[in-house]
């Protein structure tokens, strides 16, 4: 059925502003001002979805947030969005829309047989029948999963720009509506520094789907008076689209703003699309309002059936008729100022039905004094129709209430208006840690005891009159700018605030059968069906927390996080178990108040912005040189050098060789490097490295183990004495920040009295290795000041001098088991000190080497990498490194767990090397190792390789391995049990190359 | 130091200097980078008066005690890190760290030079503010932060020590030299909507 159901006037929409829109494939025509939702109703859709588990016929049942029915599938592609809520979404030109979870269509929708089988789908019904086999669940989730699908993701990157803000304020205001505004306005006129958001592309929240008057002004245009007036302040922001969605602690909360999607899939131009904002306010105001919950009666889910509050919004602000001939059933006042708007606008009121026998409050009274017939004492008993109402038939209601009598009265209708009284909107106050209180006068749970430093004004606050959301909103905003230090003038508002009588809790209203026993559903959650029989189900079979009801019966899970149906839903969990309300209590509110965005949360950091790639100074030359890169830490380290036709392990092979045979040249600049100075600096050394440092000559280098407090070996590296206190720390790529923070806690923390500073210098440095049999040579051709010769400059030893006409530090040490240099120059130099050496050293073939040569040359002398070998476990004994380990040393860090009995297990893993006994099988790294090969596993693993590789030098494969006892087992053989294989290998020393170390002092 | 053409400031390859606008256009954010400054990183005990006193003679400025102040000399200008911690700022051609070591010597310090180890980006205009906002968690706003403050803090993802200089607002960014190519993509990227300009502070 459609239509137009455009009121002939009136409404916040630009009549002059047609829009064209596409709804299910079919095309129709809204305005500017328009919801989605309101734009359907204009056009006589009411069918818009299935619902989540029975597939019923679906229609818009709110105007907000909680929409529980109305979610569509927005836009397609790269910019479609699942599950949103057309009563949220703006209406713009050419906007694309489909119904979710229905199959062919809405209209004709296969899914609905479920409704029919309603009988065999019970609260639980997953946990009962697909427990059996367990082994199956993967099977019947893939099926479960597809027939209750909500909205689809998108399949595509998602092509649109987000970004974060952090930002301070005195006092954040969520909610513009009559409360926020009145909060904001006391508090900018302040001269705080304030924040006011709203969720809405308009302020005003109540205001602007109702007729009420404030300062003789229309409500929505003293809102948007008001909001001008409080942006003129210099210190505040204001936030429209934004949506307070978290309460965390320490007052910090998150603001979504959505400041493309009212402008369409490509409307933003580039423009960032959403923005999440990081708030961390001094004082908070929330005046997040209210939501109206229905009542729970037979059939309350057909499409025709809305909130009141809505439908009155629907006509009021979008100047549409959600109906045409309205029966408004409620159990409290405030629907009679809905039914007063409605038959202003011209929709007839056939009559309010209203629970309760005696209506006597002014609003009422005016409501009959326009000849609205009202029905007190009656109930809805059940409402026929399909794919929408038709009618509703009216009982009378026994006085305490649990049965309807009489005889039915069918009273024909399209709309039925429904009010079940408003539950303040708590949410961002519950998950600031606030304690509620259940109100029972008001029927909802209201603020009581505040845990952060925020105030609840207005409806949030369980004070739903005008006058009142005015009077708290603006003391709210004026008290939070005065515990900041500011002062804001008194300020009165006058409107209009009818009074109200008690509304009627009645928390299921009863049917023609009873509840449950026949076909008619009674609805608490709409949006993942479940019924009032549900709850009972789950009370009967011993439910007792509302925390587990919620799981068992998916109460309040769906995307609307059942903001109508909570209330309702735990009152009747209340009732079945016969306690009172306050001692079910709720269940817990948690972030986000609605769904955020992955776009909005990962911001700017997504692409060449998602991690922080740290590059050397010589960078640039690896990437002309056609470098493979490999992130160690955040660092990006030339992994290999591929020339044309070489795959890796060609590459690594060629290195190797120059290495071993000529020369090869690696940028090390990602050393960890930290200066030591002052006269306990040695004092520190011999804690955190296990070897005796005193006896080190100026001008010598040492390596160093370093262990944690467990007794790991957590890092190694060489440390050089510069000078009398003062000494250079080398620590592993990975590891620096580390052992720095390592270092600075022990001084900082517990030697408070040691006289030693230390200082970061690793980006001070470009660190360029020079490697292999003619690095002297190398060296003497850029070094006059220094006297290369072995005898002057031996082995882990130190000069200054100049390097290429560079001031460098030069270093002899090697972690590839040949002769070696490390020259480290400024970093504005390295690039200039890299050209030199390959310049120089052409002559010799050198070749940049990778991360990959420099790990296998290592491998070849046994020499371990932290990481890998030492993965956390591993003592320095069990790395067969006791001779690192001062056994005189009074003490050092992880010295006494070393003693530990469990670290003297002979058992332990402990390094070895492994040489299979097929040379030319390249073990894969991680194998686990076994003594005795059985049919199948499990079978006893006795250790792992830790590191293997092709040796060139050798000719044949090498591993490095973790064995249990393994130091006693060489010459022994193991198993490897492989994906597709056995393979052999023979233990024995992890040393493979050089085992003299000839070259390496040469 | 090594001849002026072989050394390289961290956003060298970036190519900023041709890039730069040599017209003075509205523009809400500047950007550049600070090239050649000579930065030391000096650790000493804050309350002693006698290494208080003979910075101020090497360096003819107080240090500054007040945790995340600067200090501004006639040569440098001194950045408070710690209360036994501070980055020193010089222009280059002076030979600082040498200078200071000799100074203090005999004292139980740490002078260490640290030029090489920083990127310094000049961040100013009137949205620079906001640029920061986008990954800064500090409060920057002139309540809270102005001239002569500074602080250490995240930007984005990497660690920023941010100083201050006049209420335009500009601001010096000393970031880690591997971090500083990141620095400036995400800079320029969160700058974007504000139209950017770069120039040669």
């Amino acid at each position: 059925m459609t239509g137009n159901f455009r009121l002939p006037s009136g409404g916040r929409i630009d009549r002059n502003r047609p829009l064209g829109f596409t709804f299910n494939g079919r095309l129709y025509r809204g305005f500017a001002g328009d919801s989605l939702a309101s734009a359907l109703l204009a056009n006589g859709v009411t069918l818009v979805g299935r619902s989540f588990k029975y597939h019923r016929p679906r229609g818009i049942f709110a105007s907000g947030a909680e929409e529980p029915n109305a979610l569509v599938q927005l836009e397609t592609g790269a910019h479609t969005v699942p599950n949103a809520k057309a009563t949220q979404v703006e209406l713009y030109e050419g906007l694309v829309a489909r119904s979710q979870n229905c199959w062919p269509t809405v209209e004709h929708d296969f899914g609905q047989v479920a409704d029919l089988c309603a009988k065999i789908l019970p609260a639980g019904f997953y946990y009962k029948t697909f427990m059996w086999p367990s082994s199956f669940w993967m099977k019947y989730e893939y099926f479960i999963r597809r027939a209750a699908g909500l909205g689809r993701a998108p399949e595509s990157p998602d092509p649109d720009r987000y970004d974060k803000m952090h930002v301070h304020c005195d006092v954040l205001v969520a909610g513009g509506g009559p409360a926020g505004l009145a909060a904001a306005l006391a508090a900018s006129r302040s001269g705080a520094r304030v924040i006011l958001a709203d969720e809405q592309g308009e302020f005003g929240g109540s205001l602007l789907g109702r007729r009420d008057v404030i300062d003789d002004l229309p409500g929505a245009e003293w809102a948007a008076r008001m909001a001008a007036e409080i942006a003129e302040n210099p210190e505040v922001r204001v936030l429209r689209r934004a949506t307070v969605f978290g309460y965390y602690d320490h007052n910090f909360l998150g603001i979504v703003e959505r400041k493309t999607d009212h402008l369409g899939p490509n409307g933003g131009q580039g423009m960032v699309r959403e923005r999440l904002w990081k708030v961390r306010a001094k004082q908070v105001v929330l005046a997040t309002g209210s939501i109206e919950r229905p009542l729970v009666f037979a059939d309350n889910d057909r499409p025709g059936v809305m909130l009141a509050d809505a439908a009155r919004s629907y006509a009021n602000r979008f100047g549409t008729r959600p109906g045409s001939r309205a029966v408004v059933f409620t159990n409290n006042d405030g629907a009679y100022g809905a039914a007063i708007d409605l038959a202003d606008a011209g929709i007839p009121i056939a009559a309010i039905v209203d629970l309760r026998a005696d209506v006597q409050g002014p609003l009422p009274t005016k409501a009959r004094e326009r000849g609205i017939e009202v029905l007190a004492g009656h109930a809805i008993a059940a409402t026929l129709g399909s794919k929408r109402v038709q009618a509703v038939e009216v009982m009378l209601l026994n006085p305490e209430g649990d049965k309807v009598h009489g005889t039915p009265r069918r009273i024909e209708c399209d709309l039925v208006a429904v009010s079940g009284g408003w539950s303040p909107t708590v949410h961002l106050f519950s998950q600031s840690g606030g304690k509620l209180r259940y109100c029972d006068q008001r029927l909802c749970f209201v603020p009581e005891r505040s845990k952060q430093v925020e105030r609840s004004a207005g409806a949030c606050n369980g004070s739903f009159g005008l006058a009142d959301c005015l009077d708290e909103g603006y003391a709210a905003g004026a008290a939070a700018a005065v515990a900041v230090g500011f002062e804001a003038p008194p300020r009165a508002f006058s409107a209009d605030q009818p009074g109200e009588t008690a509304p009627r809790a009645l928390w299921v209203v009863p049917g023609k059968a009873p509840v449950g026993h026949s076909k008619a559903k009674h609805f608490v959650d709409l949006a993942n069906d479940v019924t009032a029989a549900d709850v009972r189900l789950a009370a009967r079979e011993g439910y007792r927390s509302v925390e587990h009801t919620k799981r068992y019966t998916t109460l309040g899970m769906g995307p609307d996080q059942g903001k109508t149906s909570n209330v309702a839903g735990l009152a009747i969990l209340a009732e079945s178990l016969g306690k009172p309300i306050p001692e079910v209590g709720t269940t817990t509110f948690r972030p986000p108040y609605t769904p955020v965005t992955y776009g909005a949360l990962a911001g700017s950091d997504v692409g060449d912005l998602s991690d922080v790639d740290r590059t050397t100074p010589i960078h640039d030359w690896h990437v002309m040189a056609a470098a493979e890169f490999e992130p160690v830490g955040q660092w990006l380290r030339a992994r290999h050098y591929p020339k044309a036709g070489e795959d890796m392990e060609a590459a690594v092979q060629r290195e190797c060789k120059a290495v071993r045979q000529s020369l090869g040249i690696m940028d090390a600049s990602t050393l960890g490097k930290i200066e030591l100075r002052g006269p306990d600096a040695v004092k520190l050394l011999n804690m955190v490295y296990t070897n005796a440092w005193d006896n080190l000559a100026v001008g010598r280098s040492r390596y160093g183990l370093m262990l944690g407090e467990d007794g790991m070996v957590f890092d190694d590296g060489v440390t050089t004495r510069l000078g009398e206190n003062h000494y250079y720390m080398t620590t592993t790529t990975g590891g620096a920040a580390q052992v720095f923070g390592w270092i600075e806690e022990w001084l900082q923390c517990e030697w408070l009295d040691w006289r030693v500073w230390a200082t970061s210098v690793t980006e001070q440095w470009a660190t360029i290795a020079l490697a292999g049999p003619r690095a002297r040579d190398l060296m003497h051709e850029l070094c006059k000041d220094i006297d290369l010769s072995p005898a002057a400059f031996p082995h882990m030893a130190m000069r200054s001098g100049r390097v290429a006409g560079l001031p460098a530090r030069v270093f002899r040490v090697s972690f590839s088991g040949e002769l070696g240099f490390e020259v480290s120059v400024p970093s504005s130099s390295g690039l200039a000190l890299w050209i030199a050496c390959m310049m120089a050293g052409a002559k010799y073939g050198i070749a940049p080497y990778g991360t990959e040569a420099l790990h296998v040359l290592r491998a070849e002398k046994g020499f371990i990498i932290v990481g890998q070998e030492a993965d956390g476990t591993a003592t320095p004994i069990d790395l067969g490194m006791d001779w690192i380990v001062g056994k005189k040393k009074p003490d050092f860090l992880g010295k006494r767990s070393l003693a530990r009995s469990d670290m003297v297990r002979r058992d332990r893993k402990q390094l070895v090397g492994l040489l299979t006994k097929d040379p030319n099988i390249v073990l894969p790294e991680g194998a686990q190792i076994v003594d005795r090969i059985l049919p199948k596993p499990p079978m006893k693993m006795v250790g792992h390789v830790t590191s293997s590789y092709w040796s060139g030098a050798l000719g044949r494969s090498i591993a490095l391995a973790l064995v249990s006892g393994g130091h006693k087992r060489h010459g022994q053989t193991v198993q490897l049990p492989l994906e597709d294989r056995v393979v052999e290998a023979v233990i024995g020393s992890p040393v493979f190359y050089d085992p003299e170390g000839k070259r390496l002092h040469a | 130091m090594p001849e002026g053409y072989l050394r390289q400031s961290p956003l060298a390859s970036l190519g900023l200097a041709a890039r730069a606008a040599t017209a003075a256009d509205a523009a809400g954010v500047t950007m550049g980078e600070r090239e050649r400054v000579m930065l030391v990183n000096l650790r000493g005990d804050g309350v002693d008066r006698g290494f208080l006193d003979r910075v101020r003679q090497a360096l003819e400025v107080d240090l500054p005690a007040e945790p995340n102040t600067a200090a501004e000399g006639t040569r440098h200008r001194v950045l408070w890190l710690g209360p036994n911690e501070w980055l020193v700022v010089a222009g280059e051609g002076e030979q600082l760290a040498a200078a200071l070591d000799a100074a203090l010597a005999g004292l139980h310090v740490s002078v260490t030079d640290i030029s090489d180890a920083r990127a310094v980006i000049a961040l100013s205009g009137a949205q620079a503010r906001d640029v920061l906002a986008k990954g800064c968690p500090l409060d920057l706003h002139p309540r809270s932060f102005g001239p002569m403050r500074c602080a250490q803090s995240r930007l984005a993802k990497v660690a920023v020590l941010i100083d201050q200089r006049d209420d335009a607002p500009s601001y010096d960014l000393y970031v880690l030299r591997s971090q500083a190519r990141y620095l400036w993509r995400w800079l320029d990227d969160a700058a974007r909507e504000y139209a950017v300009r770069i120039i040669r502070p």
